[in-house]
């Protein structure tokens, strides 16, 4: 059914950390690999080798250029680039879910996960439109909604090893910058990193309820004078040319 | 948001069918006989061909029937559900008029009723969606009730209540217009509360997740065509508005009745066009984009 569970047992999703994300985009391809090889219908490409390529992917990498205002101790800061990976929120109150006419969205009790039963699904693309975070694809080969599942297939997936258990691009990324657990429970370790860095919600005026966290960039740190005890020994030995070089210079400077 | 002709053709043909059987419904000196046959089939014709238009829209239209179970959330599934229910009512009612010159006025007012919500259901649709502020407004629910009704009375031969009606529904075309252009700005959703950046500084697009385009701009980020905006505002409220009460003000006749209705429904589908081309959605901010 479509209407919003009160309440979930508990509240899977994803931490993401743009402090640390490094944009490599590896969690894109394996997200791609890992829900076009299992779960549900392939992820399509549409024209992959032609001149107007494109495809359905459920996680995105998004680079943002972010100018931080002019203060008096640093006049001139320098911009950052920050990375930004987005995919499904699993928001708890998620408007994806209560627009479907056919009940083949849904969020789940047990664990808060938002999903597609594809064989309801009739294409009509309201659930996309309701969604502000772009996180719902139609599929444009198989004409049904494809979304992030948290790899529902993987994380209870007594077949694979226990490490693999937790969705692909939490087990893929080389920066650690992705983060999977409980977010209902205060004390996991992904809801105590909430805590710790600020973690902040997408859109919150939109008030859907993000499951998942993103944890904001650090401040950039900034020269302060003298870093190490050993710094003046690393000074130029030479200033003024001497020598051969020296005579040269002053030559040179003369004509 | 992208303007599929299927979902333009849908809103404009059936709002103007519902309008037309609201007014048949509630008509105390309704049609009999052959007449009657002719304005029910012209409204079933527009009604229904609105409906079925919309179905080329769905990507797995055989599954389209499934859409009737959610009508507890769904203004999707609610509006599947009163154009039916509209749609067998009156559909029994017309039965009664053109066989058996027999008015039965429960069924019309009732008829007449679903009729209505069927159109405020589909007002619903778009204007529930917080991800899209220009619809996200109660006017938008009264401007696709006005313009059906204005519609409807126009093609019943309604003459003076059809002039009053189309200026009514013309002026609040234009103030939905006016107020919406401000939608996007007053809904507090911009790129630094998208990004949630925004406390460090100025956000900028700077590389999009992929080299082509997708889906979602595709389908949420059509920005083509509203450079003309203005000019295509004042084109539609001249054919749907203007010209058809210039027609009707001169002595009647069916020639320029019908030219009034082709220019009505010609000026409501160039603005829902618009309504569709200028529609910002939000996802839109996390491209840099409107």
């Amino acid at each position: 059914m479509t209407q919003l569970p009160t309440s979930t047992e508990r509240k899977l999703g994803l931490v993401i950390d743009l402090d640390t994300c490094v944009g490599c985009h590896a969690c894109v391809i394996s997200c791609k690999g890992w829900n076009t090889e299992n779960y549900g219908a392939p992820l399509s490409d549409q024209d992959p080798y032609g001149a107007d390529p494109s495809g359905t992917f459920l996680n995105r990498v998004h680079s943002y250029e972010v100018q931080p205002l002019a203060t008096s101790a640093m006049p001139h800061p320098a911009a950052q680039l920050i990375h930004f990976p987005k995919s499904c929120l699993h928001c708890e109150d998620a408007p994806c879910v209560t627009v479907c006419p056919t009940g083949a969205s849904y969020k789940r009790v047990e664990d808060g996960i938002v999903l597609v039963n594809e064989s309801d699904c009739i294409g009509c693309g309201l659930c996309a439109w309701a969604c502000p975070y772009g996180a719902r694809e139609l599929d444009q080969a198989e004409g049904v909604m494809k979304k992030c599942t948290l790899c529902v297939d993987r994380i209870y997936n007594e077949n694979l090893p226990e490490e693999d258990r937790e969705p692909a691009c939490v087990r893929t990324c080389p920066a650690g910058a992705r983060h999977f657990g409980d977010l209902g429970d205060p004390d996991s370790a992904v809801s105590q990193l909430v805590a710790e860095r600020g973690g902040m919600d997408l859109m919150p005026e939109q008030g859907t309820k993000p499951v998942n966290k993103y944890l904001p960039p650090r401040p950039k740190d900034a020269w302060q004078g003298q870093t190490d005890v050993l710094a003046p020994y690393l000074e130029p030995v030479a200033e003024e040319p001497r020598g051969f070089l020296g005579w040269l210079d002053k030559t040179l400077e003369k004509l | 948001m992208h303007p599929a002709p299927s979902i333009i053709l849908f809103t404009t043909l059936s709002g103007l069918g519902f309008g037309l059987l609201f007014w048949l419904g509630i008509d105390a000196t309704a049609p009999t006989g052959w007449v009657a046959f002719a304005f029910f089939a012209i409204a079933y014709l527009l009604a229904v061909g609105g409906l079925l238009s919309s179905t080329r829209h769905l990507g797995r239209p055989e599954r389209a029937l499934k859409a009737f179970t959610q009508w507890q959330t769904s203004w999707l599934s609610r509006e599947a559900w009163a154009a039916v229910g509209a749609l067998t009512v009156l559909g029994l009612y017309a039965y009664f008029l053109v066989f058996f010159d027999t008015q039965i006025a429960v069924l019309g007012w009732l008829g007449a009723g679903l009729a209505v919500a069927t159109v405020y259901t589909t007002s619903m649709i778009y204007a529930q969606l917080k991800t899209v502020p220009r619809w996200n407004r109660w006017l938008t629910s009264v401007l696709f009730l006005a313009t059906a009704i204005a519609g409807g009375a126009l093609l019943s031969g309604r003459v003076s209540i059809a002039m009053v009606l189309l200026l009514i529904a013309g002026g609040i075309q234009a103030w939905w217009w006016q107020t919406g252009d401000r939608a996007l700005r007053d809904s507090g959703t911009d790129m630094a509360s998208a990004t949630g950046l925004g406390k460090i500084g100025e956000v900028r697009a700077f590389e999009p997740p992929h080299t082509g385009t997708n889906y979602l701009l595709r389908e949420m980020v059509h920005v083509v065509g509203r450079r003309h905006a203005s000019k295509l505002r004042l084109i539609a409220l001249v054919l749907m508005m203007v010209l058809p009460i210039g027609l009707l003000l001169v002595p009647f006749s069916h020639v320029f009745g019908l030219l009034a209705v082709i220019s009505h429904v010609a000026g409501v589908l160039v603005a829902r066009w618009l309504f569709f081309a200028e529609a910002e959605h939000v996802v839109g901010l996390y491209y840099g984009m409107r």
